[in-house]
């Protein structure tokens, strides 16, 4: 089977499971609402002022959420010893990695589409800004935190304590994308400055990581 | 310990009383800032001393991928440890120097901001080394390592973009605006007095990591040899 026909195979695999299951989506959803609420208890801002918190509470709600799914990724890949399998068979390590990369990056922007009238309710929000340059912005900034976070998941699972190890090593590599994410939002969002450095930079840091994922991905796949 | 180790330790312990003294009596008072400038002298040094010990966990995280050398893996685990001592000192007396002199603790600024997450990462590193279990332990750490050496100058990039859009609160200030001559002179004999216990500590760290490796290997072979009884 070629590359493209293995990514294929595993991605429609994952979609069919989550299909049915909604595991995933479901908990992230869930998730992240408990984050909104309890942020807004913590913060009880006024519309003025969530407009000016809004980009980042968006971008901390799908970070965490993310994390909750990002955890079960290869979680199923243990079962039946599949990820073995996969070791030994012919198959290129990266098409798997992009194909459950590419899962996961379709959930948290369900997810996100899914959260986004719920922001539009509780904080009152508005753009002021163009529209395409928030969908540009989401679109960037989930694949940042997704390709990081497959990867580190894939590495994770191989540690102690699973579910506690990815956040540890992806928040502080994340925090440059967060950063952009967070403030190229709040441009927006505010219609103030202009959001196109944080949007380079963003395509930056995805371009370099997605590189270095591909490359040391199958160093972790095949780690002893 | 073999009897050069030693005689670096004696030089090094004789270099690092002459470069106090440097630092703490010979060097002028600043006219400004007065003598909680000296905290320079230690805090310029170790920064130093932690760049270079994250710069050869990243060569040997590298070679190790590469060669998959033991050897390599020690020296990424014993830098990396050093490292984050070192960038800890540095985050200690920054804040301290910076209270009396700029009036707060800390800022977010790039150079601040990025020391911080150097030290997250590098922290998170540590972490990982203590949660995975085994020989891939190794490979594990040293893909970590790249990551974080690849995510600095980002950072930094992003950070100093971050505050050049608003105005900073840090007023002049800096080595960058001129040393005294006696100042360069406590300076640098307090680089190499670090630079020297620097090494020391990752020799040392690092020996102690290959003899954790065999002991290690050991109980995985007792163990192996008593399942074959």
């Amino acid at each position: 089977m070629s590359a493209f026909g293995v990514t294929r195979t595993t991605l429609v695999k994952d979609l069919r499971m989550e299909w049915r299951s909604k595991d995933a989506i479901n908990s992230m959803l869930f998730f992240s609402l408990l984050v909104v609420v309890i942020f807004s208890f913590a913060f009880n801002p006024t519309a003025e002022e969530s407009r000016v918190i809004a980009g980042g509470l968006i971008w901390v709600a799908v970070l965490f959420a993310a994390v909750v799914a990002l955890n079960q990724t290869w979680a199923h890949e243990l079962r039946n010893q599949v990820l073995d399998a996969y070791r030994v068979s012919p198959a290129p390590p990266n098409a798997l990695f992009l194909a459950k990369a590419l899962g996961n990056f379709l959930f948290v922007v369900i997810l996100e589409a899914l959260m986004a009238p719920l922001f539009v309710v509780f904080y009152q929000l508005r753009s002021v800004g163009p529209l395409w340059q928030l969908v540009v912005v989401t679109l960037l900034g989930t694949w940042a935190l997704v390709v990081n976070g497959t990867f580190f998941a894939a590495l994770s699972i191989r540690t102690r304590s699973r579910e506690i190890m990815l956040p540890l090593i992806l928040f502080p590599i994340s925090i440059p994308a967060v950063l952009a994410m967070v403030d190229a939002t709040t441009t927006i969002l505010s219609g103030e400055g202009t959001p196109e450095f944080w949007m380079k930079m963003l395509l930056v840091y995805d371009v370099v990581f997605t590189m270095v994922c591909l490359l040391l991905f199958e160093s972790v796949l095949n780690a002893e | 310990m073999k009897p050069v180790s030693v005689l670096f330790i004696v030089f090094t312990l004789a270099l690092l009383g002459f470069s106090t003294y440097q630092a703490l009596v010979v060097a002028p008072t600043e006219q400004t800032m007065g003598e909680v400038q000296r905290i320079f002298y230690y805090h310029a040094p170790t920064a130093w001393v932690a760049g270079l010990c994250f710069f050869a966990n990243f060569l040997a995280s590298v070679a190790y991928l590469l060669r998959r050398n033991s050897n390599a893996d020690a020296l990424a685990a014993a830098s990396a440890e050093v490292g984050v001592v070192f960038c800890t000192i540095v985050l200690i007396t920054g804040p301290i120097w910076a209270r009396p002199v700029w009036g707060i603790w800390w800022t977010w600024d790039a150079r601040l901001t990025t020391t911080l997450v150097l030290w997250l990462i590098y922290v998170g590193y540590l972490i990982l080394r203590r949660f995975a279990t085994g020989s891939q332990t190794q490979t594990l750490a040293a893909v970590v390592a790249i990551f974080g050496f690849v995510d600095v100058p980002i950072v930094y990039m992003s950070i100093r973009w971050f505050r050049t859009q608003h105005p900073s609160p840090v007023i002049g200030g800096g080595e960058n605006s001129g040393l005294d001559p006696a100042m360069w002179h406590a300076f640098l004999w307090n680089l190499l007095a670090f630079t020297c216990v620097g090494i020391i500590f990752v020799t040392a760290r690092y020996r102690l990591q290959k003899l954790e490796d065999q002991v290690e290997a050991e109980h995985a072979r007792l163990a192996l040899e008593r399942s074959m009884r």
